[in-house]
This record gives structure tokens, sequence and C-alpha cells, in this order.
């Protein structure tokens, strides 16, 4: 059977359930006897082996088959859980992982499993210990336990929840034949028309199938959503002849809570679910929910590469209808532009992706850390909604890393420090995610030790990275960036954990090359923050276009605080620099004709200089131009692979006029 | 007479009344030169980036790049849009006005001495009843030196 087409649903969804099963599992280690917890991921494990037995994955089977009887054994109280055996629940998610991820680029998902299959296995088999009263522990459970017999999946489980939501009961009755009964088929046809006229069957016991061509013993079960009453349903029912018991039990689902609260990502895997038979019956009173189409990200990339060319043409437009100043033609110009903009606004939207797509990887990857480093930690992950330009998110993982691990290595002390120091043992480390304006925050604290700002400026002093004399000036801001300076490395002892101070200034100029900031802030023995500031987009931006003598440049808004016109005799010469005094601050002049080596092609001798002031962080700068064009939106263009590394060009846009533009780096510039 | 069995295209081109040539696999499109943008802090022989159909694809001037002397952009000047390694340029040339096959055995590898200058950038020559072609090396043309 050709698999092929299902390959890319069956790496989604087994992301996602491997992702679920991670995240139930850090909720399990903190609550270990919440048996919902294990529920889940038992579901999500059963899932995933069906769909890769499917897909003839046999190694991936093999490991989550032997991951789900540990599962139930838990799940049965015969094996309680501890540390040990999450870790090796873990060990197994992360090999789970590792094949999806092969599968996911081409390979055969083939890997040696035996080791923790071995291990697994003999978790299974150690219930030994405490069968017995594990044995008696069952048979209370079982005794005032309605806990069903019967499997659900996902999306019969929304279907109960739902029908509960709207008022109706949910039963699952269990009909035993007599034994003397000839036509089992057709009395199960007249059941199920009975428990249809008075509601809904979501599911069947043996399935249906199998209840047609009389796959059963004598007795069957079905469960129905109704609302009746569970007497005058059973009464209903005792009424059709060769049926000797009806037992009907209120349906009380041990993962109902955590399934209302998974709402959402319940309704979405529902949509990809193959139709069944039950579906057309159920349809009746199921909520209207939203609907989701699955789109390749390719087809949105395309979609918006069209639309930045409509920005090209949209400028073009503007300009053209300007020159001709033809009312009519101005205000239809008009009328399109405020329409792009509106299609620009939902276009960028469907690029946004919550970042908790690479913020779900890091409880895991600080539990390892901690656990390595012996140190207890505890993190909070704030805003996880806040949603992100994807090609942002696709690069803001590992500055996000190395900034987490930084913190973990380096800001929060051991357990013994702590108590000595009056904190809790448990260090806490916030991740935290917000949006505003046309900006991402996200910031990173902790509790930890903090900045020593001594120390830095010792080891900035000894690498050499900044001179005595530069040193008597600093602010506490300035000393505290020299963290991001390339070869520095703070921490006394070198860890496999983070870096080998070549970590700091990678994440910085990662940040940089999104059009974004990272800062630090830090309280000596009370903890560090580094905050870090993204656009919302990559590919669209506000700019300034200026010129300068005849030549072009747009400067991203973002990076603009205010434009100025200023005297020349205004400026001031300090011993190698002139600078000017805006609004009480003395700002640096840069003059791009130098910078860039612009032709003089005719003498300056106004009396006025047009000042763009810019900012990088907290120091400002003031970049002189000749004129100001206006401020535009530009589609973000690279130079190509040719051109890299141009110095303070970020890149370059295309005018409406089709001439290029070039992007000017404000960072680059403040140094 | 032999067959000729395999040929190879060439797009034709002048530099300073001299022909050269470029495989015509590596060629994408030959423009007429537009507006370039001039790239600050770039080698002299990058004239800057045009906007080739919302693309923007650098310049290389052949003439600077082969340290011959520049001229003035005309009518003839035509640009070549080249392709390598998933690199995208622009090489500006005199005048492009010819695509020829010649068959691959005409193409001598050692390049004899025409002109020290231009030898770094020579894949072979192509002797063509009294035409000499230079067939150029566009790896060599777009390596960036490390002196740089």
């Amino acid at each position: 059977m050709e698999m092929s087409q299902y390959l890319e649903v069956f790496i989604e969804e087994s992301k996602e359930h491997l992702q679920a099963c991670n995240q139930l599992l850090l909720e399990l280690e903190k609550n270990p006897a919440d048996l919902q917890l294990v529920n889940e991921i038992f579901r999500s494990a059963h899932t995933l082996k069906g769909m890769s037995a499917t897909m003839g994955y046999e190694d991936l089977a093999n490991l989550t088959h032997q991951m789900e009887n540990v599962l139930d054994a838990i799940r049965n109280k015969k094996i309680k859980v501890d540390s040990h055996i999450l870790d090796v629940v873990f060990l197994s998610v992360d090999h789970l992982e590792a094949m999806i991820e092969s599968i996911a680029s081409g390979g055969d998902g083939k890997m040696d499993v035996t080791e923790v299959v071995q291990k697994l296995k003999i978790i299974e088999d150690g219930k030994g210990l405490d069968a017995v009263q594990s044995a008696q522990e069952d048979a209370l459970e079982q005794s005032k336990d309605s806990y069903s017999a019967i499997d659900y999946d996902d999306y019969e489980m929304t279907i109960i929840m739902q029908s509960k939501e709207l008022g109706y009961n949910t039963y699952e009755v269990d009909i035993t034949l007599t034994e003397d009964c000839l036509l089992k088929a057709a009395r199960v046809y007249m059941v199920f028309e009975v428990l249809e006229k008075n509601g809904e069957i979501v599911k069947s016991s043996p399935s249906t199938t199998e209840l047609e061509e009389e796959q059963f013993e004598q007795s069957f079960s079905v469960t129905v959503v109704t609302n009746e009453e569970k007497d005058s349903l059973k009464s209903a029912l005792l009424k059709i002849s060769e049926i000797e018991n009806v037992e009907i039990k209120a349906f009380n689902s041990p993962v109902q809570e955590t399934n209302i609260k998974a709402g959402a990502s319940i309704v979405d895997t529902e949509n990809q679910k193959p139709i069944r038979s039950e579906e057309e019956t159920v349809q009746s009173i199921k909520q209207p929910t939203n609907k989701t189409i699955r789109v390749n990200i390719e087809r949105l990339d395309i979609l918006m590469n069209l639309f930045e060319e409509l920005v090209i043409d949209r400028g073009r437009l503007v300009q053209i209808s300007q020159e001709l100043n033809n009312q009519e033609l101005q205000e239809t110009v008009e009328h399109m532009s405020r329409i792009s903009a509106d299609l620009q606004n939902i276009i960028l939207n469907m690029r946004m992706v919550p970042v908790e797509t690479v913020f779900n990887r890091f409880p895991r990857m600080v539990r390892q850390l901690a656990r390595d480093l012996h140190k207890k930690i505890n993190l909070e992950i704030i805003g996880a909604e806040t949603e992100l330009d994807r090609t942002v998110i696709d690069e803001i993982g590992d500055p996000l890393v190395h900034l987490l691990r930084n913190a973990i290595d380096h800001g929060i002390e051991t357990p013994e420090e702590r108590r000595s120091k009056g904190k809790p043992e448990e260090g806490t480390v916030i991740l935290k995610a917000y949006h505003s304006g046309n900006h991402i925050f996200i910031e990173i604290s902790d509790d930890g030790a903090g900045i020593n700002k001594d120390q830095i400026l010792r080891k900035a002093l000894s690498k050499g990275i900044i001179t005595e004399q530069e040193m008597v000036g600093l602010s506490q801001q300035e000393i505290y960036n020299l963290i991001f300076s390339s070869g520095f490395s703070t921490a006394d002892k070198i860890s496999d954990v983070s870096g080998r101070g070549v970590g700091l200034d990678v994440v910085r100029n990662t940040i940089e090359s999104l059009g974004g900031t990272v800062s630090i802030d830090s309280n000596e023995g009370n903890g560090s923050t580094f905050s870090i500031v993204l656009p919302l987009t990559l590919s669209i931006i506000s700019a300034m276009l200026v010129e300068i003598q005849n030549e072009k440049y747009a400067i991203p808004l973002s990076s603009i605080i205010e434009t100025a016109i200023v005297k020349r005799e205004d400026i001031l010469h300090t011993h190698s620099q002139q600078v000017i005094d805006f609004r009480g601050k003395v700002v640096p002049l840069i003059f791009l004709k130098d910078i860039f080596e612009i032709n003089h092609t005719y003498a300056e001798n106004e009396e006025t200089l047009s000042v763009v002031i810019v900012r990088k962080g907290d120091k400002l700068a003031g970049i002189v131009v000749n004129s100001f064009i206006g401020q535009q939106e530009i589609v973000l263009k690279s130079l190509g692979n040719y051109l890299t590394n141009v110095f303070a060009i970020s890149g370059a846009t295309i005018l409406g006029d089709g001439q290029v533009a070039l992007i000017i780096d404000c960072n680059a510039l403040i140094k | 007479m032999e067959t000729i069995s395999s040929t190879i295209k060439l797009i034709v081109f002048k530099l300073k009344e001299k022909e050269y040539a470029i495989k015509v696999n590596e060629v994408l499109s030959i423009e007429k030169v537009n507006h370039i943008t001039r790239v600050p802090g770039t080698e002299k022989f990058v004239k800057g980036v045009i906007n080739l159909r919302g693309i923007v694809v650098p310049i290389i001037d052949l003439r600077s790049r082969f340290d011959l002397e520049e001229a003035s952009y005309n009518e003839n000047t035509r640009v070549i849009i080249a392709v390598m390694n998933e690199i995208e340029v622009g090489l500006v040339v005199d005048s492009a006005n010819d695509v020829i096959d010649i068959p691959e055995d005409a193409l001598e590898p050692s390049p004899e001495v025409i002109g020290a200058e231009v030898a770094d950038y020579i894949q072979a020559v192509a002797k063509l009843d009294s035409r000499l072609l230079i067939l150029i090396d566009l790896d060599k043309v777009l390596a960036i030196e490390e002196a740089s």
C-alpha cells in the first residue's frame, strides 16, 4: 500500500503525541499519584503504536508497545511511579522522538531499541515487590470503580465531552442475551434501534460490524449519549425479547477533566481522524466547532512572496498616482492601499505561530539539566500562547536554549549554597513571552546569584575586551553587556552545559540578525533577567526613506526615535567626533556620506542638517542625511549569497520606481 | 568525418574587443543595464545591485574584475545574469550577441598567455576558424579573495 501520502500526517501527529507525552510525563513527575495523567499518556502511546504499526515502523511500534505495557501496569496500580521508572519512560520518549526525526528527514526510522525495551520489561516485571498489596488495592478499586472498561479514542471522548456540556447523559449499556438466542444479530439490531430512538450511539464493544457478524458470545456493551433516564432506557431495552439482562452504568470518564482542558487540541485532531460511521449519527448533537485546515507552510511562503510583489507594485502605483495628480486615480489607489494593508495583516497573522512550539521543549531540557547539575529548578512558562512570525520562531530556539542553560548553569546556585543564603532550595527560572506594540518581548529571569560586576570587569580586562581607561566610565548596563562580547565567559568552571565563552555573543548576533535586541538586568544576589525584544515580522517592515546625495536608503522605523533639523552652528566638536545636544543628551553624529563613501556630487553649504535620531538599546546616534523622503512599508530582500556581511547594510528593498534601496543596519553604526 | 557527438553551447560576449564565452547553462538571462544601486563597502568590481523582476541581484563589472580599463556603459552594454552554486550575479560586459555551438574538443584547457591579467579566470580557450574564444571560469570570477 502506498503510504507516502500519509507520511506527513503521520509525522505531524506523532510529534504532537510525543509532545503530549513529554508534557504529561513532566506533570506526572510532580503528581505521581495522578492516574488520569497516566491514562492520557497511555492513550497517546497507544495511538502512536497503532499509527506506527500501520505505517510499518516496527521499532517504533515495538518500543511504544513496551512503553504502553509499563504505563498500563502503572495505570492498574501494579507498579508505582518513581523517578527511576520515569527516567526510563523519558528515555523511551527520547528514542521515539529520534526515530520520528529520522523518518521525517527521509530515514527508515530504524533504531536499536532493545536496551530500552529491556529496561521497560524489567520495570514491567518488577511488579513483584508490592504485587500483593496492589492486587488488594486493585480489587478495592474495581469495586467502587466506575471507570470504563472500554477504550475510547480522542474522537469519541470529544463527543462524550461535548454532549455532557450540552446536558446529555452518557451511559454504558451492557446487554446480555439469553443463551438460546438464535438471531443474535437481529437482537443487536433491535437494541440499536431502541437506543437510537432515545439518543445517539457513540461506541459499541465489540464493534458494530463484529456485532452484525455475530462475533460475540452472550453479551455486548454500547455507549450511548441520551437525555433519557437510566431506568426508562432499561425498561425500553428489556421489552425486546430474548434479552436476559440489561446493565446501565453512568459513564464516568477518568480523563474527563483533563480532556476538557485539552479540548482545543482534541478538536484539532478530530478533523484529521478518518470519518467513522458514527460521525453522521452524532453530528446533530455536536457543537459547532472552529473548523481548521492544515496548510503547508510552503504555500504560505508563496502567498507571502506574491504579496510582497504586490506591496512593491503598490508603492509604485502610489508614486505614479502622485505624479499624475488625477483625483480618481488617487482615490482608487488609496482604497487599494487600505485593502492591501488589511490583506497584509491577515497574511502576517496566518504566519503567526505560538511561541509554545519553541517553549514546550524546554521543560524536558531543564529537568535534564537540573539533574545533571544536581540543582533543583522550577521552570515557569508564562505567555506560551504569544504569537510570532514563523521565520522568527525558527531562529529563536537556539538562543533561548542558550540563555536558559546559562541561567541554570551560572545563575541558579546549588541547593546547599541557596540554603546558606536563606533562599528556598529550589531555584526558579521564569520564561515569559508577551506582546507589546509591534514587538514581542521574551524574558528569561532566574532568582540565582546574579551578576558580579567586578568579576565581569576583571574578566573583560584579562581577556583584553576593554582597557583600563575604558573601564572607568562604564555604566552598570554597559558592564553587563560586556558578557555579550565575543571571547567572554564568566563561568569559572567550564562545563558542558553552557558554552565555552562562544555562547552569548552568538546569542546576541542571532537576535540582532532577526532585527531584535537583547539586554540584561541583574541584581547581585537576587538573580538576573535577560530581555529579548523581537519584531513581529521580518518580511515587511515600516521604514523611513532618506536621501544622501543622490542615493536612497531605508532606515527601519523600529530603530528611529525621531527626525530633527539641526543648525550647523549647533554642532559641537569633541576631540574626535561631532555631536549635538539632543533634548539634554549628547548624541554623536554619523555622516553616512563618509561611511558609505558617497561621491560628493554637489557641494553642501546648507545651513541646516537633516538628522535621523536612531537608537540601539539606550544608546543614541544621529544619522546625517540630505533629505527625508518619507515613511513607507518596504519588503525586506536579501542581498543574495554573493554579497554577505556588507558593513551597516542589513538588506535591500525595491522602491516604487523599481530601483533598489539599501536598508541601513543602525545596530552596526552605533558602537 | 567524425560525427560531432558532443557539443557545448556558449554565449559569446565582448570585453575590450576580445571575445569571451560563458557556458549557456550557467546563464539565466541577458539584460540591458538598468539603474544600479551602489553598495558601499564592497569590492571595486562590485558595481552594486539591481532589481531583476523582484529579486535583488549583485552586479560585477567584468572589465573591472579582469583588471581591464573600465568603460562607461552604453547602448550595447549588457548584463549577463549567471548562476553558480546558488549564487546569482549579473556580469556587466561590453556586448553580448552570439550563441554558438562548438564541439567539445575544440576547447583547449591549457590557456596560453593571452593577456596575463585575465589568465586567472580562464577555464579554456576555443579556436574556431579565425575566432579565438576565451571561456571564463565563473567559479573563479565569483571567488572572493582572502585578502579582502
